[in-house]
């Protein structure tokens, strides 16, 4: 589904403040692959995801989408195929626009004509959907979306990217804003439409719990390289000493990252 | 007088639902209008003297707005050039263009030539109604198809990708829409809007000046805010509605402050000026409202908690 070959970024290069974000990450990513990726601030994660989404441009390298190069897309095309969900749960949703506007504009990818697509049946279909969610947003179709709580806008903004059936899902630490009840319902809510539509998948985050419990394969990043990438039997074998030991063994050295080890 | 402000107050209406496009449904503040409002007059002027059929000059003048909102939008969006220049860019330039539609002269009378307004009036008169009321019937009813139009293209696809524009980019982007795309729409459209306001401007004042279109941005701002000022909503019905009873107040106020004025020895001269400062009224009324709900809203959300200490 994903190929990158040789992609690197460097920021600034040939100045004194530069910066080799992204180090030759090679990477295949299987159709129905479920992986996540855990790793220090400043690792790589978001750059990484950037350069797969178009945000930014490679230095050098390929990423190939759906047998497709992608490389010099814009990133507008690119959002086509894929549904990438962000930290801050503003950025999913257009806050000063009611709920049922905000889910027909997503709907479908690509330019939108000057067609009327909201109509009663559609509203009839988005109720059944937002039951789904469990959090009574079935009776507010015409409220703001602004005055929604963060846990409500992101489970929003999760199921707006399914609908819109993407090839590709990058979860950029898409929990680490909620509170914790929040949270969980959250990456619950992943899980579930991720095993049903049989979404491909990836997933940042913070927490090595949630990288150890969920996916079917595991990547560990630092310093813009990924230095480990398991999966199979390996992966459920896997727990948060045995990760860090890895780290240790690899670097030769002790996370530096606190928060890694202190999310629960 | 209370026809005249309804009737400059709609007219000029259009021109607010212009500016209210791209400075708040966008958040693309575009000084172009101050060169699409002339160029919608001069345009008219031109072809009308030339024997074409004023409502197909209209239809001219708006074609001629939306190309003016192009060219800000091609150079925001290939040159990279932030939104207030890339509009003073074009403004500029029209001052030129608009000189050279009118022949190089500053102003053209229009009051020997045929124009939309007295085609109304005499249709009216026919049916024994004044030319006052005529105009204010015909304008009521320009203006509230020109908005009823907008409501419905809000309401399109498109229109509420264009909404989402002002408020989130990225989101605009994740629905694999081009936001530059977006805003050719948006300043087109806006910009047309303008362009047909100055075409009814000129016939409602007799003649086309280049000179017309001078601070009109900021009368077209300060109707928006009086707008929302006296409404709120997140309704597009709603949202255009108010758009135009700002334009209307505006245009009383404006009334008011010549027929004070006289008085206290203002000059026609010094409208802008006024203007400007009905802007940082409202700004500075705006902010301290805002300030005093967040501080009762703050306070309240204290209160429910109780107090350990």
């Amino acid at each position: 589904m994903l190929k990158l070959e040789g992609l690197s970024k460097v920021f600034y290069p040939g100045t004194v403040n530069e910066n080799i974000a992204i180090n030759t990450i090679n990477l295949k990513v299987g159709s129905g692959d479920f992986i996540t990726v855990i790793g220090s601030n400043g690792a790589g994660k978001s750059t990484l995801f950037n350069l797969i989404s178009g945000t930014l441009s490679a230095s050098t390298g390929k990423i190939q989408l759906a047998g497709q190069d992608v490389t010099r897309q814009a990133e507008f095309r690119r959002a086509r195929q894929i549904g990438r969900i962000f930290q801050s749960p503003l950025l999913g949703t257009a806050g000063n626009m009611a709920l049922e506007d905000n889910m027909v504009i997503s709907l479908k990818k690509g330019f939108k004509s000057l067609r009327i697509s909201l109509n009663e049946k559609r509203r009839a279909e988005f109720r059944t959907q937002l039951e789904a969610l469990g959090m009574g947003l079935e009776h507010r179709l015409k409220d703001n979306v602004g005055l929604f709580s963060g846990g409500q806008r992101q489970a929003l903004t999760l199921l707006m990217m399914v609908l819109s059936k993407p090839d590709l899902v990058l979860l950029d630490e898409h929990t680490a804003a909620l509170d914790p009840k929040n949270a969980q319902l959250v990456m619950d809510l992943t899980r579930t439409y991720i095993e049903r539509y049989q979404l491909t998948t990836i997933m940042i985050t913070h927490n090595m719990n949630h990288a150890i419990a969920y996916g079917n394969r595991l990547l560990m990043m630092d310093k813009g390289q990924i230095i480990y990438d398991v999966d199979g039997q390996e992966k459920l074998d896997l727990s948060v000493e045995k990760l860090v030991e890895k780290f240790h063994a690899i670097r030769n050295k002790a996370l530096e990252n606190d928060e890694m080890l202190l999310s629960d | 007088m209370i026809e005249g402000i309804l009737v400059e107050g709609l007219l000029y209406g259009i021109m607010v639902l212009g500016v209210f496009i791209t400075f708040r449904v966008l958040d693309f503040p575009d000084l172009t209008v101050d060169g699409s409002f002339p160029l919608g007059a001069v345009i008219f002027a031109a072809l009308v003297s030339s024997g074409v059929a004023p409502i197909l000059a209209i239809v001219v003048a708006f074609v001629g707005g939306i190309l003016a909102g192009f060219v800000t939008a091609a150079i925001h969006n290939y040159l990279k050039v932030p939104n207030l220049l890339a509009g003073i860019l074009t403004m500029t330039m029209l001052g030129s263009i608009n000189n050279r539609i009118l022949g190089n002269k500053a102003n053209v009378s229009l009051i020997r030539q045929p124009s939309l307004l007295k085609d109304v009036s005499a249709w009216f008169e026919s049916v024994g109604i004044t030319q006052d009321l005529a105009y204010l019937v015909f304008f009521v009813l320009a203006v509230f198809a020109i908005k009823i139009a907008l409501d419905v293209f809000f309401r399109t696809d498109l229109g509420l990708t264009l909404g989402a524009m002002g408020n989130n980019v990225q989101m605009v982007v994740s629905t694999g829409v081009n936001p530059a795309t977006l805003k050719f729409v948006g300043l087109g459209l806006s910009n047309g809007l303008v362009a047909i306001a100055g075409a009814l401007a000129a016939q409602y004042q007799g003649f086309a000046d280049v000179n017309l279109g001078q601070g009109i941005i900021i009368a077209g701002l300060a109707s928006v805010m009086i707008g929302e000022f006296v409404l709120k909503s997140n309704k597009i019905f709603l949202l255009t509605l108010r758009v135009l009873v700002g334009s209307i107040l505006f245009r009383a106020l404006m009334y008011l402050a010549r027929l004070i004025g006289f008085d206290i020895g203002l000059l026609p001269t010094d409208q802008k000026l006024i203007t400007g400062i009905t802007i940082i009224i409202l700004l500075l009324v705006t902010t301290v409202k805002n300030e005093k709900s967040k501080t009762k809203a703050a306070l309240a959300a204290v209160s429910k908690v109780p107090n350990d200490a």
